[in-house]
C-alpha cells in the first residue's frame, strides 16, 4: 500500500472508514508499480522501476524512445509478466480484476485491433466480454467522432482514425483509470488539440490518467505529475511545476551592450558566469535579468538588449534524460553546440 | 462536449463483468465479422457439399468406360463425403486464422486486456469455431449424401442411411473436420503466426504421411496408421488403403487426442507467455 493512499485513508474518520470499506469494494483508481524488472534475454528493458500513479490526476510517463515505457504499460495491463516485482491496479493484480474494462481502459501504441474488422464490430466484441450494451458502443463511437467510418474496416483507417478508435476502446467500459501510450502520435494539429481537450475532460471527471510520451511539451500541457524514465530506470518522480522551476533556474540572460568588458567586471560575483559568443553580446548565468539591469544602471552602462531565455521544458527533459537516450543521432546532436561555439 | 458525455455516462452505465458466456458471445461476434472467416466457412461448406456431387455426376456419365474392377469396388458413400479432401484445407486454415490472426494484428492484446485470465478466450474461440464448423459440415455432408445417392441410382449404386457404416461416415466426416479445426486452432495459438501456423498444419497433416512413404515398408506400415490425418480419416471411408488401419472410432479418438494435445499445449503457452 502506498503512503499516499495511507495518508488519505488516515484522514478519513473511523466511522467513515468502516462505511467505505464495507460499501465500496473498489479502492481508489490507482496503479502501483513495485520494483518491476523486465528482461528479454540479456537486455534489461525495465530495471527495478517503482512509482505510483496517483488517483484523480493526470500523470505523465516520460522518456526517450526505448526507455521501457510501453513495456511498463504492458506489465501494468497484465500482458507481459515482470521478471521481478509486482504491479497492482486498484489493489489487485490485473489478472485478478473481475471486470477490467470498467476499472482501467488502455490504448497501446501498437494498435491492438484486427485490421479486417469494422470499428463498430471491434468495439462490440470488446463490449460483449463484459456484457456492456450496444448503446455504449455507439456512445464511444460518437465521443471520438468516428460515426461516419464506424462500419468500415479498420485496415483502411488513417493513423489518426486508428488513434481515435484506440481511445474509444479505452473508454468503452467507462473506467476510473485510463492508460494511453503516446496518444498524440500520428495526429494532425486538430487531432492533437482534440486529445488535449479529451484528457482535460477525463481529468475534470476525476479520472486517473496515465499518459506516456517522448515529448515533454505534450505532457506538460496536460499532466500534473511526472514519472521520467530512461533506459528502464526511474530518473524522476516529480511534479511538472518542479521541473519548470528547475528549468528556469538554469536559464541564461542574453545582454547586448557596447561596453561589454565594463559590464563583465561589474557583474563579477560568486556564482555568476559570463560568456561571450560574439562581440558585444554576453551570456550571463546565475543572476536574474532585473539585477543585471540594476547593476548596469548603477555603472551607467548602456544596454541594447536584455533577454532572459528560460531553458525550455524540452531542455529540462534533455538534461534529465540526456545520458539515457538509447539511440543518439551523434552528428545532429552536436551540430547546434558547435555552431554556437563557432559564432 | 466530451466532458459532459463522459460524466453523464459514468452515472448511467451499468457495470458488467467477464463471464464465460459473455466471452462466447464476443467470440461469436469476432468470428462472424471478418470477411476472411465468412469466405473460408463458405468455401468449406461448398466444397464439402459440392465436390462429391460433381464427382458422382462425372463418374455416372463415364460409367460405361469404367474398368470392371472399378465398378465392382465403387462405393457411393466415399464419393458422397469426398468433399472433405477440400473442406479440410478451408477448415484447417481457418482454425489457424481464428487465433493466429489476432496475434498477427495485435488484436490478442485487446482480447487479453478484456479477459485477463486468458483461458476463457481460448475455450470460447474453440467452442464457437467447433460448433459453427460442426453444424456447417454436418449439413453439407448430409446434402452431399442425399444428392449423390440420387445421382448414382441410375446405375444402382445407391445406399440408404440405414446401410452399415453410412450414418457413421456422414456424421463422422463432420466430426473429423470439427476436430481438425480444434487442432489447428491449438496450432495457431502455439505458433502465434498465421503463415507459420498454416505451414505447421500442412506439414503435420499432409507432408508427414508422404515422408513415411520413403521409409522401409515395414516401418512405414507400423507408423502410418497413427499419423494424425491417417487416424482421423478412417471414420470418413468405407474402404481402407492401409491394411493395418485403426478402427473408425478408434482412429477418431486418437485424432481427438492429438487435438487435445495441441489445445493443451496452447493453453499452457497462453498462460505462460507474454502477449
Amino acid at each position: 500500500m502506498s503512503t499516499v493512499y495511507d495518508l488519505r485513508w488516515r484522514q478519513v474518520h473511523p466511522h467513515e472508514r468502516w462505511w467505505r470499506s464495507a460499501f465500496s469494494p473498489i479502492m481508489e483508481d490507482m496503479i502501483e508499480v513495485d520494483h518491476i524488472t523486465k528482461r528479454y534475454g540479456e537486455k534489461v528493458a525495465v530495471d527495478d522501476l517503482t512509482f505510483t500513479v496517483k488517483p484523480g490526476i493526470v500523470t505523465g510517463f516520460l522518456g526517450p524512445n526505448g526507455a521501457g515505457k510501453s513495456t511498463t504499460m504492458r506489465m501494468i495491463l497484465g500482458l507481459d509478466a515482470p521478471s521481478a516485482g509486482r504491479v497492482e491496479v486498484n489493489g489487485k493484480a490485473y489478472r485478478d480484476l473481475q471486470a477490467p474494462l470498467h476499472e482501467i481502459g488502455a490504448m497501446l501504441e501498437a494498435h491492438a485491433i484486427h485490421t479486417g474488422r469494422s470499428a463498430y464490430h471491434h468495439l462490440l466484441a470488446m463490449a460483449q466480454t463484459h456484457g456492456i450494451a450496444r448503446t455504449r458502443v455507439n456512445e464511444v463511437i460518437e465521443l471520438v467522432g468516428l460515426e461516419d467510418v464506424a462500419r468500415k474496416r479498420v485496415g483502411g483507417f488513417s493513423l489518426g482514425m486508428g488513434q481515435r478508435l484506440g481511445i474509444a476502446s479505452a473508454l468503452l467500459g467507462d473506467p476510473g483509470t485510463v492508460i494511453l501510450d503516446e496518444p498524440a502520435n500520428g495526429l494532425d494539429p486538430e487531432g492533437i488539440l482534440w486529445i488535449r481537450n479529451l484528457l482535460k475532460g477525463l481529468a475534470a471527471d476525476g479520472r486517473t490518467v496515465f499518459l506516456s510520451s517522448h515529448l515533454m511539451s505534450e505532457i506538460a500541457l496536460t499532466a500534473e505529475h511526472l514519472v521520467v524514465v530512461g533506459r528502464g530506470r526511474l530518473i524522476a518522480d516529480t511534479t511538472v511545476a518542479e521541473i519548470v522551476a528547475q528549468a528556469s533556474l538554469n536559464g541564461a540572460v542574453r545582454v547586448r551592450t557596447p561596453d561589454a568588458a565594463q559590464l563583465r567586471s561589474a557583474l563579477a560575483a560568486d556564482g555568476v558566469t559570463v560568456a561571450s559568443a560574439e562581440r558585444g553580446v554576453l551570456e550571463v548565468q546565475g543572476i536574474e535579468s532585473e539585477r543585471i539591469g540594476a547593476i548596469a544602471a548603477q555603472h551607467g552602462i548602456v544596454l541594447h538588449e536584455l533577454t532572459p531565455h528560460r531553458a525550455s521544458l524540452e531542455d529540462a527533459f534533455m538534461a534529465l534524460t540526456g545520458d539515457s537516450v538509447e539511440y543518439h543521432a551523434a552528428g545532429l546532436d552536436r551540430l547546434p553546440t558547435e555552431l554556437e561555439h563557432a559564432a | 462536449m466530451s466532458t459532459a458525455v463522459l460524466t453523464e455516462r459514468a452515472a448511467a452505465a451499468p457495470r458488467g463483468r467477464v463471464t464465460q458466456g459473455n466471452v462466447v458471445r464476443s467470440e461469436w461476434t469476432k468470428l462472424m465479422t471478418l470477411r476472411s472467416t465468412r469466405w473460408s466457412l463458405l468455401a468449406g461448406f461448398v466444397s464439402m457439399a459440392g465436390l462429391g456431387i460433381l464427382v458422382a455426376a462425372v463418374q455416372m456419365g463415364r460409367w460405361a468406360q469404367l474398368a470392371p474392377h472399378e465398378r465392382a469396388t465403387y462405393n457411393s458413400l466415399d464419393t458422397a463425403v469426398g468433399g472433405y479432401h477440400l473442406a479440410q484445407l478451408a477448415v484447417g486454415v481457418l482454425g489457424v486464422l481464428v487465433i493466429a490472426g489476432e496475434y498477427s494484428t495485435g488484436m490478442i492484446r485487446s482480447s487479453f486486456m478484456a479477459v485477463p485470465k486468458r483461458l476463457p478466450v481460448l475455450w470460447a474461440k474453440i467452442g464457437v469455431f467447433a460448433a459453427v464448423t460442426f453444424v456447417l459440415t454436418l449439413v453439407a455432408s448430409f446434402i452431399a449424401f442425399f444428392a449423390v445417392q440420387a445421382i448414382v441410382t441410375q446405375h444402382g449404386q445407391q445406399h440408404s442411411l440405414g446401410d452399415p457404416g453410412a450414418l457413421r461416415i456422414v456424421v463422422g466426416t463432420a466430426l473429423f473436420l470439427t476436430l481438425l479445426g480444434v487442432m489447428t486452432t491449438g496450432i495457431g495459438a502455439l505458433v502465434r503466426n498465421t503463415a507459420g501456423g498454416i505451414a505447421l498444419f500442412v506439414f503435420l497433416l499432409f507432408v508427414l504421411p508422404g515422408i513415411t512413404g520413403i521409409l522401409p515398408a515395414s516401418v512405414a506400415d507400423s507408423i502410418s496408421p497413427y499419423l494424425p490425418l491417417n487416424a482421423g480419416t478412417v471414420i470418413a471411408t468405407s474402404t481402407f488403403e492401409n491394411s493395418n488401419h485403426l478402427s473408425p472410432w478408434g482412429g477418431l479418438a486418437l485424432f481427438a487426442g492429438y487435438a487435445a494435445l495441441a489445445v493443451g499445449a496452447a493453453a499452457v503457452g497462453l498462460l505462460r507467455r507474454d502477449a
